[in-house]
């Protein structure tokens, strides 16, 4: 009788204390995990005068907190893609010279509809649409 | 002077006794042997990390970490504050050759074998300093917030998330969010000069704690010595004086190259430029990273960087359990196996990052 009493004591005592450690990390935890930032719901974004945009050049829009690259190509076409590299996330860049999407931090290329075509990254670039309304170029998620 | 000190330790001596430490400091001592300039290669590693400690310290006073104000404050610091630019290139340079003495610190006791009982735990202790000192090169390389830190941060990170299951919760508890932000500037800010300080400091203790317990390794070819031909030196004070003579050195090679050789802060980071040529980590990460570039994209059907990922991980591990692992000599060979593996890991860590600044 007195040893199943000191057990069931030690049981009791061992669901306790491992119940206060639980308390202790299960705060600790979720505090360490960062509470997603309200993401602004933006469905398009105004990119300046068509007029003042030169051929063969690029910027780089905030879409939200999401880069996109808006590219005039040489003969006047618009292109918005997405600007984060799908191989590690850095931000690509379009280059006068080789007329095609770059990316410095590992020499991936893309063409100009965001398809990989050279280095490491392993998907192409997210498309956005581009209208121009009254000169004043539109993007939009596509879809 | 000298009446006022030694009445000092009798004071102390009649109320803690001092013999322990009067027994280490009359009985300790230092083989000599041909190889014994590496005994002092875990010295200079110690004393560059209390210059990381001093010169970390003072640019906290002046250190703003957060989006709009870290990339101002380090620039504060190296254009306004008096020798500001001093220390903040003194914590930096510092910073590297803390690297360079913690890899050639470890290599010299795996060459010697150091790392055999009874100097197991040392050797784990020491692998987890190291491995927390490239935590510290890699948070405060950020703290400047200049574009090419914000990149090798971004390509850092997002490196992790290629793990299955625990890489992505691992990425945005890094990132602090999705992305690199303000947010992870301040975790890396309480991680460099919170975090790690204090649990480095603890391994550190424990580390240099078993080194007096145990004193000086002594290798094969001097324990082999007949006790007549085997010299030491005592490590107090001829130890200890050749010691900080080279701290000296180290010290003055370091104010040079501080002085010489400008740590550059460049451009301000900023989210919405595109990625400049020439991003880089810092050179101890470039073997890494150059692997992880030199595999395909797909090994049969698992992506190649998470096989390098898990490599590189499995590897360290392995590493660091090293003294637990038990290889046969071969009489006839001249080379021992373990030597061989040493060699092999050394020229492969050598010629990786000599091709990532190559190619
Ligand atoms: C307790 C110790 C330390 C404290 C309090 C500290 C503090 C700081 C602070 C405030 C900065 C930002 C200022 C600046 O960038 O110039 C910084 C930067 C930095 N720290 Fe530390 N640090 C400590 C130890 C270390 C150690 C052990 C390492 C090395 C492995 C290290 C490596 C760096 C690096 C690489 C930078 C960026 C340097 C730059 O580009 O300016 N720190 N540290
Ligand atoms: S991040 Fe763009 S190629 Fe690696």
């Amino acid at each position: 009788m007195q040893i199943d009493r000191r057990k069931f004591l030690n049981i009791l005592l061992g669901i306790g204390g491992i119940g206060g450690v639980l308390a202790i990390i299960y705060p600790v935890l979720s505090f360490l995990n960062p509470p997603k930032s309200a993401e602004p719901k933006v469905n398009s974004v105004k990119a300046g005068l068509n007029n003042d945009f030169p051929a063969n050049s690029s910027k780089i829009i905030k879409f939200g907190r999401q880069p996109v690259i808006l590219i005039k190509t040489e003969d006047n076409q618009l292109k918005a893609l997405s600007a984060s590299c799908t191989h590690l996330d850095c931000i690509v860049q379009y280059r006068q010279d080789t007329k095609q999407i770059w990316c410095a931090c590992h020499n991936g290329t893309y063409d100009l509809n965001g398809r990989n075509i050279s280095g490491p990254p392993p998907k192409p670039l997210e498309e956005y649409e581009v209208k121009v309304v009254k000169d004043e170029i539109v993007i939009t998620k596509a879809g | 002077m000298k009446n006022i000190g030694s009445k000092l330790i009798a004071w102390i001596d009649e109320r803690y006794d001092l013999t322990p430490v009067r027994n280490l400091l009359e009985h300790k001592k230092v083989p000599v042997h041909k190889h014994s300039i590496w005994y002092y290669m875990g010295g200079v590693t110690l004393f560059l990390f209390m210059i990381q400690l001093f010169t970390g310290i003072l640019l906290l006073l002046y250190y703003r970490p957060g989006e709009d104000s870290a990339y101002e404050s380090v620039r504060f610091i190296v254009t306004n504050v008096k020798f500001g630019w001093l220390i903040r290139n003194v914590h930096s340079w510092s910073a590297n050759l803390l690297v360079l003495f913690a890899f050639i610190h470890m290599f010299s006791v795996f060459f010697s074998k150091a790392y055999e009982k009874p100097r197991e735990l040392t050797w784990v202790t020491g692998f987890i300093i190291l491995i927390f000192t490239l935590a510290f090169g890699f948070s405060g390389y950020l703290l400047p917030w200049n574009e090419l830190a914000f990149f090798a941060t971004k390509v850092g990170t997002d490196i992790v998330g290629v793990i299955p299951i625990i890489g992505e919760p691992l990425k945005v508890f890094l990132r602090g969010g999705e992305d690199v932000t303000g947010a992870t500037l301040s975790r890396f800010f309480g991680i460099h000069v919170a975090v790690l300080p204090a649990i480095f400091t603890f391994f550190l203790a424990l580390h240099l704690l078993f080194i007096q317990r145990q004193g000086m390794h002594e290798p094969e070819h001097f324990k082999n010595l007949p006790e007549e031909k085997k010299k030491y030196i005592p490590f107090f004070p001829d130890f200890a004086l050749k010691d900080l003579l080279l701290w000296v050195v180290v010290f003055n090679v370091l104010i040079f190259l501080a002085l010489y050789f400008p740590w550059e802060l460049g451009n301000k980071a900023d989210a919405f430029t595109p990625a400049p040529a020439g991003i880089r980590p810092e050179w101890y990460f470039m073997f890494m990273f150059q692997s992880l570039k030199l595999l395909p994209a797909h090994i049969i059907f698992i992506e190649g960087e998470l096989l390098g990922i898990l490599f590189f991980g499995v590897a360290g591990f392995v590493w660091m359990l090293i003294p637990y692992i038990k290889i046969k000599n071969k009489p006839n060979w001249k080379i021992q196996p373990l030597a061989l593996i040493g060699i092999i890991i050394v020229s492969f860590i050598v010629v990786m990052t000599v091709l990532g600044y190559l190619l």
